[in-house]
C-alpha cells in the first residue's frame, strides 16, 4: 500500500515503513535506545531526502522516549536535578545543531556532513563499548572482581569549578563537563538525527559514575525533551519534518519497542553491551565502506531548489 | 451579412498559404495528488489541419512533443579518491534545467531536424543538457561528463524520458502521445510543446501545459507546514507524546 509523503513529495510503501519502524523498534526496545542511528540511514537509503530523513526521525524517538521516560518516571528513576542541567545544555545544543544543518544543507555539503559524523562517532563510541565490554568479559572470566572505587578516587573533569551536588545520582561535580556533553550530544542528534541514547547512557556511566536504573530513566527523560524541541525546530527552520512519516514511523517504533522491551529481559548485562557495541560499530563501519569503496556512480546529484 | 463574408473572405486569403496548423490538446489540465498518488499518465492528442492551398510536402511528418516539468537547480558532484576515500571534488552547476523532461517523437529526433535546429529549440534530451543556458561551457570538454551524468541519473530515475516511438499517428494527420510522470516528479508547472516538422524544417508549433497540483489532505499539510512552520512543529511533536503516552498505557504491566 503506497502512501505520498506531502513533505517529502514521494510515494512509500507504508507497510514497509511500518515494518522497519518496528524491526528497528524492537532493537530500540531491546537496548534501551532510540534507534535514531539505525532509522535514518535507512530512510535515506529508501530515498528519503537525507533532511526528512533526520527531522521526521527526531519525532519517532520523541515517541519512543515518551514511553520509557513515564516507565521511568513511574519507578521514581530520573534525576530531575541532573537533568535540568542536561536539559539546559542539551536544548543549546539542538538549537546549534539545527542552524548548522541548516548552514551545511544551503552549502550543498550536507551528505558529506552527516556520512563522516557518522563514521567518526560510530567507529569511535562503538570501538570504546566493544573495549569495555570485552575487557568486562575477561574479568569475568577470570573471576577477578571489578576495581573498587574509593572515595576521593576520581578523574579531573569532576574536580572543575561549579561543583555541585547530585544527590540521586551519588554525583559531586563540576556541571562543566555535564552541560558540555549534553550540548555535544544535542547538536550531534540535531545534525544525525539521533537521539543519542547511546553516547549519554555509557557517558553517564562510564564518565560520570551514576548509578544505571537512575542513567536509563534520565537519559530517556532528557532525549525526550531534546528530541521534542529538535522536531519543532526542525520544522520551523529546514521544513524537515513530514507529518505523515512521522506517523508510520512512530506506530512501528513504539510497538516495536514493546516486544524488544520484554525480550531484553532475557538478556545477561555483559552480552547485552557486547551486542550493542557490535551494531554501533557496524553502523560507523557501513558508512566508512561507502566512504571507501570506489563508488559504482562517482557522480551524483543535488537539487538545491525546484521552482513550481 | 455581407460585410461578415467580406471579412472571412479577406482573413483567409490574409494567411499565409503555405502552412498547416498544429493543434494540440491534453488529456487533462490538472493531475492531483491525492494520498494514493503514484504517479500518473496524461495523452497528448493532436491534429495537422491543411487547406487546399497547403503546399504538399514531399517528406512524411514528424512530430516532437516536448513536457518540460518544474525548473530546478542541481548540482552534480564527482567523486574522486583523495588518499583512501572518496570525496566529492569536481562539481558543475545547472541552473533553470527542467527537473522532469520527456522527449517523444515519432522519428528519432536526429532524422527529425539538424544538430542546430535541436539545440536551438532544446528537442531531445541532449538539446535539454546541452542548452547553453542550463549551464556553464568550461573549456574542451570538461563539462562533458557532469552534462552526460545528469542526462544518466535523471534518466535511471525515470525523470527524463527519450521515445522515438512516444508519438504515433492515427492517420495521416491525427496522433496521440502517451505520457509518464512518475511518483518523485515535483509538483508544479509542466509546460507541452508540440512541433511539427518536415524535412528538418519546423512547421507549426503549439503550446499548451498542465499542472501537478497537491490536493485535499497532501495540500492543507503542505500549507501549514509551510505558512505555519512552528505550530506545525508543535503539532507533530504533540502527536508523538500523544502515541508515547497511549503505548505506555496499553502495555503497562502494573
Amino acid at each position: 500500500m503506497q502512501v505520498y509523503l506531502p513533505i517529502a513529495e514521494i510515494p512509500v510503501s507504508v507497510l514497509l515503513i511500518l515494518a522497519m519502524g518496528a524491526a528497528v523498534g524492537f532493537i530500540s526496545g531491546l537496548f534501551g535506545i532510540g534507534g535514531g542511528f539505525l532509522m535514518t540511514p535507512l530512510l535515506i537509503f529508501l530515498g528519503i531526502p537525507p533532511a526528512i530523513a533526520v527531522g521526521t526521525q527526531q519525532a519517532q524517538i520523541a515517541a519512543s522516549s515518551t514511553t520509557s521516560a513515564l516507565a521511568a518516571w513511574r519507578r521514581d528513576s530520573i534525576d530531575l536535578k541532573l537533568a535540568a542541567f542536561l536539559l539546559g545544555g542539551g536544548f543549546v545544543g539542538t538549537m546549534l545543531g539545527v542552524l548548522f544543518f541548516a548552514l551545511m544543507r544551503r552549502a550543498g555539503q550536507l551528505e558529506l556532513v552527516i556520512v563522516v559524523s557518522y563514521v567518526s562517532l560510530f567507529s569511535v563510541v562503538g570501538g570504546l563499548m566493544l573495549k569495555e565490554s570485552v575487557s568486562e568479559f575477561w574479568r569475568s572470566r577470570r573471576g577477578a572482581a571489578r576495581p573498587v572505587r574509593r572515595a576521593g578516587d576520581h578523574p579531573a573533569y569532576l574536580g572543575l569549578p561549579f561543583r555541585m551536588r547530585f544527590p540521586r545520582s551519588k554525583l559531586y561535580a563540576s556541571v562543566i563537563p555535564i552541560v558540555g556533553l549534553a550540548m555535544f550530544i544535542g547538536f550531534a542528534g540535531a545534525v544525525l538525527g539521533i537521539g543519542g541514547g547511546f553516547i549519554l547512557v555509557p557517558a553517564l556511566l562510564y564518565l560520570f559514575r551514576v548509578p544505571p536504573a537512575i542513567v536509563i530513566g534520565t537519559s530517556q527523560f532528557q532525549i525526550l525533551w531534546t528530541t521534542l524541541a529538535a522536531t519543532v525546530l526542525h520544522a520551523a527552520i529546514n521544513d524537515a519534518v513530514d507529518v505523515v512519516l512521522a506517523l508510520v514511523l512512530i506506530v512501528g517504533g513504539v510497538f516495536g519497542a514493546q516486544f524488544g522491551a520484554r525480550a531484553g529481559r532475557n538478556l545477561r548485562a555483559e552480552l547485552f553491551r557486547f551486542l550493542l557495541a557490535l551494531l554501533v560499530l557496524a553502523v560507523g563501519l557501513r558508512f566508512a565502506i561507502e566512504l571507501v569503496l570506489r563508488p559504482q556512480e562517482p557522480f551524483s546529484l543535488q537539487i538545491l531548489e525546484i521552482q513550481p | 451579412m455581407r460585410i461578415a463574408l467580406a471579412l472571412l473572405a479577406g482573413s483567409l486569403a490574409a494567411a499565409p498559404a503555405q502552412a498547416e496548423t498544429l493543434i494540440a490538446s491534453l488529456s487533462t489540465s490538472r493531475v492531483a495528488i491525492t494520498s494514493n498518488y503514484t504517479g500518473a499518465s496524461i495523452v497528448v492528442f493532436g491534429a495537422i489541419e491543411r487547406d487546399a492551398q497547403t503546399i504538399s510536402r514531399a517528406g512524411p511528418y514528424d512530430i516532437v512533443v516536448m513536457v518540460r516539468g518544474p525548473r530546478a537547480s542541481i548540482v552534480v558532484r564527482q567523486k574522486e579518491p583523495m588518499g583512501p576515500i572518496w570525496l566529492n571534488r569536481e562539481q558543475q552547476r545547472f541552473v533553470d534545467i527542467p527537473y522532469y523532461v520527456a522527449a517523444l517523437s515519432s522519428r528519432a529526433v536526429e532524422q527529425v531536424a539538424t544538430d542546430q535546429l535541436r539545440t536551438r529549440l532544446k528537442i531531445g534530451l541532449r538539446g535539454v543538457v546541452y542548452s547553453p543556458e542550463v549551464s556553464v561551457f568550461r573549456g574542451g570538454e570538461a563539462d562533458g561528463p557532469f552534462r552526460e551524468a545528469l542526462l544518466r541519473l535523471q534518466k535511471q530515475e525515470r525523470l527524463w524520458i527519450e521515445s522515438a516511438r512516444g508519438v504515433t499517428f492515427l492517420t495521416s494527420s491525427l496522433f496521440r502521445s502517451p505520457v509518464q510522470i512518475p511518483a518523485i516528479a515535483p509538483p508544479g508547472n509542466y509546460e507541452v510543446d508540440v512541433m511539427l516538422f518536415s524535412d528538418n524544417v519546423m512547421l507549426s508549433r503549439s503550446q499548451t501545459n498542465f499542472e501537478l497540483v497537491k490536493t485535499g489532505f497532501e495540500q492543507q499539510v503542505a500549507a501549514v507546514a509551510r505558512e505555519w512552520s512552528i505550530l506545525y512543529g508543535l503539532v507533530v511533536a504533540a502527536v508523538a507524546l500523544l502515541f508515547g503516552w497511549i503505548a505506555s498505557v496499553i502495555f503497562r504491566r502494573d
